[in-house]
């Protein structure tokens, strides 16, 4: 087990920075996820905690080491591919083994560890075949086994579930999640997926453009994004943005005006703005809901029918659409005016910076 | 557009085989000849050569021209020379090449793709070319064998074998060949704590079977085809190759069917060689359309 601590890391090529300066502290045997839209840096960090690429500046900690400048083998770590890089001329009890072969180990020792794996993993019926007898979520176990043979401080893995049909990922979530518990060991997950950053995580890290948006547990996130981005990035579907007016602020809450919402009171105390400031309202769209009272009007202009709620797509005076989580069977249907009540209290506020108010 | 009924379904198909009996046909005739030729006294087999009879086994027909060609030349010392420098070559090659290509795709160095560049062009290089300066230097080169050290490396099997180790078409083939295995192979045994050489033993060259079956096919013909170079470093019979053993047949008294004899044993291990690498040979032919 290993805590990892990350200090001003930075990559470039070239003189292009793709990394910008990351500060991220991992505790012993904390899941943290990083999470991205494509092309933030997710990877790269990852690759870099492994030993895969090579640190341009900063300092990176496992345990009590700095690994900087340490080849992956010394880093104490294991990793799990997105393409699982199982080796394919090897039998699934070779592959699982091949790390302590290279290191030499005692026979009695890797078919200890081995079995001990494959246990873990109930894939002891699978030890003799090859991996193209295997089935994707098969060879993605062989993968994750590979790893724990290891016994690894860190246990890293990249996009792993992304070449898995939708059923077996949510399989393999819940067997990672319960892999976490059972080892208790330092993981850190890549994915461009934030429902299994949201499901998996004991602490995420929403990257941008190799610059570290927001750190903090998943509720953490959803409830209190720090930034327009965090926002927009975590919850699905994705928080509705409003622009309004400031009519009143005073220490207990904010009073808002748009031509879409009318007028709102938000109880957020604290706000760091000004009569006539204009802001970005955030409303989740599980935090409207439709009925008498309503701040919100518009036309329904399209209705998606999910059984246990119904997103339905409105279209503002403004011009704007925004999707509210209606209850599964409620009676609505395209063309319908349709009014929204929004929970003021669960509502974020966020400055014309683009951070949280 | 016309309708495809089964009639011309059968027709198409007996084309497209006629098409193919003949290409194969032009292919197999001068072995045929060679082989048929064999077993035939020059009068008969002159004879012949003016109607179908050529490629039949028919007349007078016996293994006199086989013991008449080693008679006059020693040829299975001939073979014997082609199919060791040939081997040694090949599989020296291979590992050569391989390991340059590795060091070219999977280690990042600095001018690593301008090394490359530089061995790709030798290409383009003609041998004939560098003949000369090679001869100069090779008779002058040291060599530490049973009689200790000596001077001049002419009439040698390493003379034949050496110069042809490293080479640029081989290097090339591997390069394209690695280029496409998944990276992410080579850097999870990399994790797992494999040095570059466990990788390129355990890891890549497993999987690059393939492209040695292509690699040893294209260096073993070229190597038993050698016959400008030897003819230049070789005077000793003893170590003499059978293309230049050729020569043998054509000085005095030249006799068609010896000849004819003397090919169709010389070509023994190569259909051997061939035979052996053939259906992996197929096979990375066939991959490198249907990738993946």
């Amino acid at each position: 087990m290993a805590r990892v601590s990350l200090a001003g890391i930075k990559k470039t090529y070239g003189s292009t920075e793709v990394i910008k300066g990351v500060d991220i502290d991992i505790a012993d045997g904390e899941f943290v996820v990083f999470v991205g839209p494509s092309g933030c840096g997710k990877s790269t960090l990852l690759r870099m905690i492994a030993g895969l690429e090579d640190i341009s500046g900063g300092t990176l900690t496992i345990g009590d080491r700095v690994v900087n400048d340490l080849p992956p083998k010394d880093r104490s770590i294991a990793m799990v591919f997105q393409s699982y890089a199982i080796f394919p001329h090897m039998t699934v009890r070779e592959n699982l083994a091949f790390g302590l072969t290279i290191a030499k180990a005692p026979k009695a020792e890797k078919e200890a560890k081995v079995a001990e794996a494959a246990r873990i993993l109930q894939m002891e019926h699978l030890l003799d075949r090859r991996p193209s007898q295997l089935s994707g979520g098969q060879r993605q176990r062989v993968a994750i086994g590979r790893a724990i043979v290891r016994h690894p401080g860190v246990f890293l893995f990249d996009e792993p579930l992304s070449n898995l049909d939708a059923a077996l990922r949510v399989d393999m979530r819940m067997e990672l999640a319960k892999l976490h518990a059972d080892l208790g060991a330092t993981m850190i997950y890549v994915t461009h997926d934030q429902v299994e950053a949201m499901t998996l995580a004991d602490k995420i890290v929403v990257l941008n453009a190799g610059v570290v948006q927001q750190v903090g547990s998943p509720l953490e996130l959803y409830h209190k994004p720090a930034n327009l981005f965090v926002a927009g990035f975590i919850g699905s579907p994705k928080m509705n943005f409003l622009k309004a007016r400031v009519d009143a602020v005073d220490a207990t809450g904010v009073k808002l005006s748009s031509p879409d919402i009318g007028s709102l009171v938000l109880p957020k105390p604290g706000v760091d703005a000004r009569v006539g400031d204009e802001l970005t309202l955030g409303v989740r769209p599980h935090h409207l809901a439709a009925g008498p009272g309503a701040d919100l009007h518009g036309k329904v202009v399209l209705v998606e029918r999910l059984g246990n709620e119904t997103l339905t797509v409105i279209g503002t005076p403004s011009g704007q659409q925004i999707v509210a989580a209606l209850p599964g069977d409620i009676d609505i249907t395209p063309g319908a005016d349709v009014g929204l009540v929004p929970q003021a209290a669960k509502a974020s506020l966020f400055l014309p910076s683009g951070l949280a108010a | 557009m016309a309708m495809i009924t089964a009639d011309n379904r059968g027709l198409r198909l007996a084309v497209r085989y006629a098409v193919l009996i003949l290409i194969a046909a032009i292919f197999v005739f001068p072995l045929v000849f060679m082989l048929m030729s064999s077993f035939k006294p020059d009068q008969q087999l002159l004879r012949d050569t003016s109607s179908f009879a050529a490629f039949l086994p028919i007349g007078d027909i016996s293994l006199e021209n086989y013991f008449d060609a080693f008679k006059r030349a020693p040829v299975g010392l001939f073979i014997f020379n082609s199919v060791l420098v040939t081997g040694v070559t090949v599989l020296l090659t291979l590992l050569v090449c391989s390991a340059a290509a590795f060091a070219f795709v999977f280690i990042d160095w600095r001018g690593r793709e301008l090394v490359l560049t530089a061995i790709l062009a030798t290409l383009i290089v003609p041998f004939e070319t560098i003949a000369i300066p090679l001869l100069l230097i090779a008779s002058k080169l040291p060599w530490f064998g049973l009689d200790g050290l000596t001077f001049g490396w002419l009439n040698s099997y390493q003379v034949q074998i050496v110069p042809f180790i490293a080479d640029g078409l081989t290097i090339f083939l591997f390069v394209q060949y690695f280029k496409d295995l998944p990276g992410e192979l080579i850097e999870a045994a990399r994790v797992e704590g494999a040095t570059w050489g466990q990788v390129y033993r355990r890891v890549v060259m497993p999987l690059a079977g393939p492209v040695l079956a292509t690699a040893a096919i294209l260096k073993f013909l070229v190597m038993y085809n050698q016959y400008l170079w030897p003819l230049m470093v070789v005077q000793q019979e003893g170590y003499r190759p059978v293309m230049v053993g050729l020569q043998y047949f054509f000085q005095l008294n030249r006799a068609w069917g010896e000849i004819m004899a003397y090919l169709s044993l010389i070509t023994l291990p190569v259909l051997a060689f061939y035979l052996v690498l053939q259906r992996a040979f197929i096979a990375s032919i066939a991959s490198t359309g249907v990738k993946g």
